[in-house]
């Protein structure tokens, strides 16, 4: 295995239970620099993710799966039957020998397998858990079921995505799984930093509907103090005129376009050649702009559909003005940025073959993290880890085999 | 908000200066919230994003600005001059004691103002710098201007949202900020764990095209491994050979709930029963839904089958809708706006919602308050967003101990 010790994180053990999204999505990173993440499956229970399309070549296969393998590069996968006792006392051994516990269950799963924080704490008492969840530990709707598609609803975002005329079209991509693993980060590594300061551990609830919220929390100021409700608007903006998507050259190809002072008004007219109808005293300011809205998009779409959405984003920056290609999955890996940044990195899968991973957002100057290994195959690591991490013998580990505890 | 839970707070022992604008200034809150002390280091008159709206009563005013208030809780505020040499001469004396500072300047400009990594590096070789741009310090479009809607495009969200008639759609508010500014906050906790280890700062390059890149997952792997190109399908989403509606009309507004088959099926299952208990969607009764398979049907078998389930949902509220399915175990949610938001229980349950005392608008606003819960703390807005300049005489007087008279001339000279 490679050394991971000029990493960041390269000192603390994961133990992960958490599968989906949320959870998986926040040790991936942790794994990224350098932290041993040992993710729990067993052959009953497998991450849901292992059976979602796309497949790798379309061919089934619980180690073929895009949506596993995206979220799950770098760690360790043990298989291990909670329901057996000898399955659980390997969790416990792994619950000592980890910094970090993370889960996404249901809120009182892990309690129900003797592995809630109290039951951890015994076992080590400055562990750290993380709960992930939809709502939180407490309250109410905390065994409330969810995925964050459908729980994006009650947060908030679904009835901000959509056309003023028509019922909300919101987005395939659940938002709030895409929220949790940045709070998930902060909080864990504060909680190393305090633990290294205190020697105390504790146990963080992170919940999508709460970590969902606050990145809504200006929508949240204007409704408590001005009792404003926010709702979708298409593309247009309150503070922006020209503001939206434009259809452009191509089959169901399109460009944003954000204009927000005269400034950047005067550098739109001089990218698209200053036609007659930018002259008009109509367009000159941003209310009059607002007032005549619907015209100015169609005309500015006379423009946009001759040319493909990268013409059109290059013209507009060569001018200043905020523009960018309305990027499919395609595009994305095709993104000259992304390519300069090595936002993706290719690996080769045992089953799945080559392809790219996708790195973090960010770089780090001097520990820049590095995806080293694809995603496991199920049980990849299990004996592995029994051995390497647990010092487990030969002899124990075959028992323990034969017993059907690595199922 | 009387700063008793400061000394135990986990970030309690950091110093984070705050030098970003929009862009960035929730990354700053973020780490303020766990308990750094944060000092917002704005331009003399305040920082230029306290001018964007919505404003509190809507008059605009740079001590009024709503987007503002919601980023920058749990920060102190110093003006400070950075163009001149004397504030910048200041700021080096800031950063001595600094273990974070956060900037989203124009690429460069730190650079021109002889404070860039390499310097501050030397100035304190434990820092770490968090730049936030548009698209990142190197590269093709290292100088390209951003936007929300542009981030969101490039980033992929907006080609996977919306209507397949129309143009793909943004989320009608502001994402790309918070989303930069929280994955920001992750990046610099990971420094931190490696300053606190080793002794070494290092600089922290942020674009938030790639934070919406992140934060919009999906369609990038659909590709890659799938050769798909995930589209906008409006309120369905395509299982198999056919596309399930995701969002449903009711009584007073719309839900999101899907139809569920083969091993999920009993879910839909609980929801037919349930209609049916009512006396309708009968026609669904005989179904077998463990046995279905959305390969094997056509968009008009389904489509038949949500008209019966429309039929019932349109004789329910959405809260009816809600606390019924939580009931029997069926996955509903309402479609929520801030006002349902306001007055869900759950969150109200979990404290969620904070009281904050602004003395000088003569006023207590409601803010959503800790996004997390911890055994060990309470997290929670311990300063409400501090007015232009407001810790002045408290930091540079105070903590760094420049004499008063000091203080007066280097306002007099437009420093401070």
């Amino acid at each position: 295995m490679q050394s991971t010790r000029n990493q960041a994180l390269h000192n603390i053990n994961v133990l992960d239970f958490s599968w989906v999204i949320a959870g998986p999505e926040t040790t991936r990173y942790l794994a990224f620099h350098g932290a041993t993440v040992v993710k729990v499956e067993s052959k009953s229970r497998l991450d849901l993710f292992r059976s979602y399309i796309p497949m790798a070549k379309g061919i089934p296969g619980i180690n073929r799966c895009g949506a596993f393998d995206a979220y799950n590069s770098d760690k360790y996968d043990i298989t291990i039957d909670l329901n057996k006792e000898q399955g659980i006392d390997v969790v416990k051994q792994l619950v000592a020998w980890a910094d970090v516990v993370v889960e996404n269950f249901m809120p009182g799963t892990m309690d129900k397998w003797n592995l809630g924080y109290a039951d951890l704490k015994k076992i080590k008492p400055d562990i750290i858990m993380a709960s992930f969840s939809m709502q939180g530990q407490t309250g109410p709707h905390s065994k409330v079921a969810g995925f964050g598609t459908e729980l994006q609803s009650l947060v908030g975002y679904t009835n901000l995505i959509g056309w003023p005329d028509r019922s909300p079209a919101g987005t395939s991509s659940p938002n709030t799984d895409f929220v949790v693993p940045w709070y998930g980060i902060v909080a864990i590594m504060s909680a190393l930093d305090y633990k290294q300061r205190t020697g105390k551990g504790q146990h963080l609830d992170i919940g999508q509907l709460e970590a969902g919220a606050s990145f809504l929390s200006t929508v949240a100021l204007d409704y408590t103090v001005n009792q404003k409700i926010a709702n979708s608007m298409g593309n247009r903006s309150e503070y922006a005129t020209p503001h939206g998507v434009y259809r452009c050259k191509g089959d169901d190809r399109w460009c944003a376009i954000a204009i927000c002072g005269d400034e950047e008004w005067t550098a739109f007219c001089n990218a698209i050649g200053n036609p007659l109808w930018t002259n008009k005293a109509a367009f000159c300011s941003l209310p009059e702009r607002k007032k005549r809205e619907d015209e100015l998009d169609r005309l500015i779409e006379e423009w946009t559909i001759q040319y493909t959405p990268e013409e059109v984003m290059l013209r507009m920056q060569e001018y200043g003005v905020p523009a960018g290609i309305v990027a499919s999955g395609q595009d994305i890996h095709a993104d000259g940025q992304l390519k300069h940044r090595h936002h993706f990195k290719m690996l080769n899968h045992p089953e799945m073959g080559d392809h790219s991973y996708e790195t973090p957002s960010w770089r780090l100057s001097k520990t820049p993290g590095e995806i080293r290994r694809p995603s496991p195959c199920l049980g990849e690591h299990t004996e592995y880890i029994c051995r390497e991490f647990l010092g487990m013998s030969d002899e124990e580990f075959i028992e323990l085999f034969q017993q059907g505890v690595f199922e | 908000m009387d700063g008793q839970g400061l000394s135990t707070l986990p970030l309690s022992p950091y110093r984070v200066l705050d030098l970003a604008d929009e862009k960035g200034a929730f990354c700053a809150k973020l780490l303020g919230d766990f308990g750094a002390d944060v000092i917002k280091v704005e331009q003399p008159g305040g920082d230029r994003s306290r001018n964007r709206g919505p404003f509190f009563h809507d008059i605009p005013h740079p001590e009024r600005s709503l987007s503002w208030f919601a980023c920058n809780t749990n920060k102190r505020s110093i003006t400070l001059n950075l163009e001149e040499t004397q504030g910048q001469e200041l700021f080096k004396r800031l950063v001595a004691s600094t273990d974070f500072i956060v900037e989203s300047f124009p690429v460069g400009y730190m650079k021109d103002l002889g404070l860039d990594y390499p310097i501050l590096e030397r100035l304190n070789p434990k820092t770490v710098l968090v730049s936030i741009s548009p698209f990142g310090q190197t590269g093709p479009y290292q100088d390209y201007k951003g936007s929300d809607i542009v981030y969101m495009s490039m980033g992929g969200m907006i080609y996977i949202s919306g209507d397949p008639d129309r143009a793909p759609l943004r989320i009608s508010v502001e994402q790309s900020h918070f989303q930069a500014g929280a994955q920001a906050a992750a990046a610099a906790m990971i420094a931190h764990y490696h300053r606190q280890m080793t002794g070494e700062g290092q600089h922290v390059d942020i674009s938030i095209h790639e934070c919406m890149v992140c934060g919009a997952h999906l369609s990038s792997f659909f590709w890659e491994i799938g050769g798909i190109n995930t589209c906008r399908e409006g309120n369905r989403v395509a299982r198999g050979a056919v596309a399930p509606r995701m969002i449903w009309p009711c009584k007073d507004g719309y839900l999101s709930w899907r139809i569920w088959v083969s091993q999920q099926g009993s879910r839909t299952r609980a929801m037919v029963e349930w209609a049916n208990s009512e006396g309708k969607a009968e026609e669904l009764k005989h179904l077998d839904w463990e046995n279905i398979d959305f390969n094997d049907l056509t968009q008009q078998d389904l489509e038949s089958w949500e008209e019966h389930l429309i039929e019932f949902f349109l004789t329910h509220t959405k809260a009816e809708l809600y606390e019924g399915s939580i009931a029997r175990g069926i996955i509903l949610f309402p479609v929520n706006n801030i006002e349902d938001l306001r007055r869900d229980t759950q969150l109200e349950s979990r404290d969620f919602w904070q009281e904050v005392v602004h003395e000088e608008l003569a006023e207590t606003i409601t803010y959503p308050g800790a996004a997390i819960k911890s055994s060990e703390f309470d997290y929670e807005i311990r300063y409400r967003p501090p007015l232009i300049g407001e810790h002045n005489e408290e930091i540079y007087h105070q903590e760094l101990g420049i004499s008063k008279e000091e203080l007066i001339i280097l306002r007099e000279g437009g420093c401070i």
